[in-house]
């Protein structure tokens, strides 16, 4: 089976700044990757690049082998916040439903089988007892799992997600995590999420995507997150541990963002 | 001709002070429904029995009262869209039973300006320095509350009451411009001079000179011409403040070009630009 | 009901015009007023039918008809808000205003040339305000097919602009050219306010535009029923301000009538702020 994606010597330069420089990396099929790096270092940007949103200087990236034009209905993606007026007049059913063929010209009858195949949508993310409420009236927690439904009903091979846990306190970092991993296993579609800090992700994430100064490294979590792997990355003193039996990565304060170092165990894939 | 000039420069004057809040508020729309609120109390007055400026100004101040309470009930634009035709429908309606004639009609609506006579000059004055006193007075809590309302409302300024006070700026604003340029078109005074500024100045203080300084010179252009040709001074107020518009619009893009093509690395993430 | 219907009513034939034509213009505001609502776009909705205005001025200058100097107003303003819409969304308001504010200022000087150098009276009026019963039967079929095309029109982008309404990234992730969902919209809403522009005039067709949908997304949820709910409040609406318009004749003193436009809009505005009271209290608004 081809790579879900696979990114090669991608540069994306803006404003006369070189933002990502010859990064590449692949995704296998059903992967669950977390994309780390400290904000501003151009998580959003490959993201973007990824969905066609952001132009590249060189580079290329094929989805399922396939450049993305050829793969549209392999990507879904759940952006960071969308911005709703109070009387939008938009059921969550109706949104998610918008998600199967919202690009088609002209209007279409829904069909049973349709209605069906979005209310188990809804349901896999614990959504379905929204289904009739008008979007703008979901808390910001209900409006994500909304999304991501509304970006899983055509069972893309690839999800993407802009921070998803940024402004949700432990508990709900919690739940959206193994809500994403048990996704990824039901319908078999890879998922590579950003996020400033890998600490939730660790007991779930396949492959950790490691961006900083405009490079790239990436592996299985396990050989990623070692004490002497991550100390390199950082550029300082880190520690991985375990605690109750779960993997923990303590960094210093100020995480340097610069300088990528040689290692020898690190392979940039 | 004289009254002309003092009247037209007080009125830019005000609309340049004003237009730069409006415009810093983003509340562009309000400045447009508050004028054609007046326009219908104008056109009421023969009507009602009231003197023009009285019913003018009260009619301003109720379609500003209007917006700021509708607005907390439901979509800021097409709230003020409604109270825009309600007021606009009044208006019609009175000018049907009125016995005013249509040029009365085209005076309220566009502008008046030679025919200022010399009475209106002090009142005039004392309304101008009113409007300008009150913006000047909330000056920083207007900047905070427009550039981060959350803060703003931290600091105990409360969105609500700085909304209402500032309209029935506008709305005084209004009554003292709607005589001389016309209800339709205060709003290009306010507007263009005060949006070109913003693009061109980052500074606060400096882009609100520049603004000003925009609208009189504007209104000196215009009266010129308008006594030239004999055509409507609204026209070449208009015409003009989207020419200064323009030009901003113009020296911003060149600078945008100009900055790319000199290569400098800076510490911050730019946003993503769609390709 | 004889209070209601005078007599004559429904025997005049500009009355049936007028009934006509505002049906038409009544049912295409509301379907692209509730997009223009969901899309935010109030405010250029409202400056469009300034700048139909503008057209509907040069008409008269140059002895063409109403509906086609509101329309080619309407267009070219289309276009030029969408042509200076910046790379950032807040320079579509003030750009909208500049517009507006450019197309008034041109209206200022067409109706003085009408006034000066034509012998038509009254334009002022009729063209801010409204000829509905002086409307020629003729135009009747020209509505029709116009009102028609714009119907059509909004159905086959209907599901690309609403999601582009929702998220402009979401749209563009999908192969959605958001740019060209955009500008047809802008055109559409043109062409919608060219037509009410005819009816109650410029400055009140606003009112047909975004009062009946407004009104409509408070009572439900669901876009279907939001669309057929706000057809039918302006088409009610209008029924109902032609009614009154035209029995005022005989209630008003000095015997003149109140026009269209008022009557209308003061029934557009009672059904919305009704609606507006169902829902309970003062609520933030997530967008501005």
């Amino acid at each position: 089976m081809p790579d879900v994606l696979s990114i090669e010597h991608l540069t994306v330069s803006m404003h006369g700044r070189t933002i990502l420089d010859d990064v590449s990396l692949t995704i296998r099929p059903g992967e669950f990757t977390g994309l780390i790096g400290s904000n501003g270092v151009g998580k959003t940007t490959l993201l973007r690049a990824i969905l066609g949103l952001q132009r590249y200087e060189s580079g290329s990236i094929a989805i399922n082998g396939q450049p993305r034009t050829a793969q549209l209905d392999a990507l879904g993606y759940v952006p960071q916040k969308i911005a709703l007026d109070s009387d939008v007049p938009l059921r969550v059913i109706d949104f998610v439903t918008l998600g199967l063929d919202a690009e088609r010209w002209g209007l279409r009858r829904r069909r049973r089988a349709q209605r069906d195949h979005v209310m188990a949508t809804l349901e896999s993310v614990g959504a379905a007892h929204l289904s009739t409420s008008r979007l703008s009236e979901l808390s910001g927690g209900e409006q994500q799992r909304v999304f991501i439904a509304h970006a899983l009903v055509r069972r893309p091979s690839l999800l993407l997600l802009d921070e998803p846990l940024a402004n949700l306190d432990p508990r709900n970092v919690q739940e959206i995590v193994a809500l994403l991993h048990r996704l990824s296993r039901d319908h078999q579609v890879a998922i590579l999420l950003s996020a400033h800090e890998m600490n939730a992700l660790l007991p779930f994430m396949d492959r950790v995507v490691y961006l900083t100064g405009g490079h790239c490294a990436s592996g299985p979590t396990n050989e990623v997150v070692q004490t002497d792997v991550l100390s390199a990355l950082y550029g300082h003193h880190v520690d991985v541990v375990q605690v109750h039996g779960r993997v923990f990565v303590i960094a210093e304060p100020n995480e340097a963002t610069d300088n990528l170092p040689e290692h020898p165990t690190l392979t940039v894939r | 001709m004289i009254n002309a000039w003092e009247v037209g420069t007080i009125v830019a004057v005000v609309a340049g002070v004003v237009g730069f809040v409006v415009v810093l508020r983003r509340d562009v729309f309000a400045a447009h429904v508050i004028p054609n609120g007046a326009f219908a109390g104008a056109a009421g007055a023969s009507v009602v029995g009231w003197s023009p400026l009285v019913s003018l100004t009260v009619a301003a101040v109720a379609t500003a009262l209007g917006i700021s309470g509708l607005r907390r009930y439901g979509q800021r634009d097409a709230t003020t869209a409604l109270v825009l035709v309600l007021a606009l429908a009044i208006g019609s309606a009175f000018l049907s039973q009125s016995t005013q004639n249509a040029s009365a009609a085209y005076g309220l609506l566009f502008g008046e300006i030679l025919g200022a006579s010399s009475a209106s000059v002090g009142p005039l004055l004392l309304l101008g320095a009113v409007c300008i006193v009150a913006v000047l007075s909330r000056w920083r809590a207007l900047l905070l509350s427009a550039v981060t309302p959350d803060v703003a409302r931290a600091k105990g300024v409360s969105q609500g009451r700085l909304d209402s006070g500032f309209l029935i700026v506008v709305a005084l604003a209004t009554t003292l411009t709607v005589p001389v340029v016309g209800a339709l078109l205060v709003f290009s005074l306010m507007v263009g001079p005060a949006a070109a500024a913003q693009l061109l100045v980052a500074r606060p203080g400096r882009a609100m000179t520049l603004a000003t300084g925009f609208s009189v010179s504007i209104m000196w252009l215009a009266l010129v011409a308008a006594y030239a040709t004999e055509w409507p001074v609204g026209f070449f107020v208009a015409s003009l403040s989207t020419l200064v518009y323009l030009g901003a619009r113009l020296v911003t893009h060149w600078r945008a070009t100009h900055r790319r093509s000199t290569t400098r690395a800076t510490h911050h993430q730019p946003t993503g630009r769609s390709s | 009901m004889h209070w209601l219907f005078e007599p004559g009513l429904f025997t005049s034939a500009p009355v049936r015009t007028a009934l006509a034509v505002g049906t038409v213009a009544a049912v295409v505001s509301a379907v692209v007023g509730v997009f223009t609502i969901l899309r935010g776009l109030a405010f250029a909705g409202h400056a469009l039918t300034d700048v139909a205005a503008t057209g509907g001025s040069g008409a008269v200058l140059v002895g063409a008809s109403p509906l086609s100097g509101f329309l080619s107003g309407a267009l070219i303003g289309a276009g030029a808000i969408a042509v200076s819409e910046g790379p950032e969304s807040h320079h579509r308001e003030i750009a909208t205003g500049v517009v507006l504010s450019a197309a008034t200022g041109l209206s200022a000087l067409l109706l003085y040339l009408d006034a000066t150098t034509t012998a038509t009276t009254g334009v002022t009026q009729r063209v801010l305000f409204g000829s509905l019963f002086s409307t020629s039967a003729s135009t009747v079929p020209l509505t029709v097919v116009l009102g028609t095309a714009v119907l059509v029109l909004t159905a086959v982008i209907a599901r690309p602009l609403l999601l582009t309404s929702l998220s402009r990234e979401l749209a563009r992730a999908r192969g959605i050219r958001v740019t060209l969902v955009s500008s047809a919209f802008l055109l559409i809403v043109a062409m919608a306010v060219g037509l009410s522009a005819l009816t109650v005039g410029s400055l009140l067709s606003t009112a047909l535009l975004v009062g009946p949908a407004a009104a409509a997304v408070r009572w439900t949820a669901r876009i279907g029923r939001a669309l057929l709910l706000a057809s039918a409040i302006g088409v009610l609406s209008t029924w109902l301000g032609v009614v009154i318009a035209y029995d005022s004749y005989n209630w008003m003193p000095h015997q003149r009538s109140l026009p269209v436009g008022f009557s209308v809009v003061v029934v557009i505005v009672t059904v919305y702020l009704l609606s507006a009271m169902r829902t309970s209290g003062p609520r933030g608004d997530h967008r501005g």
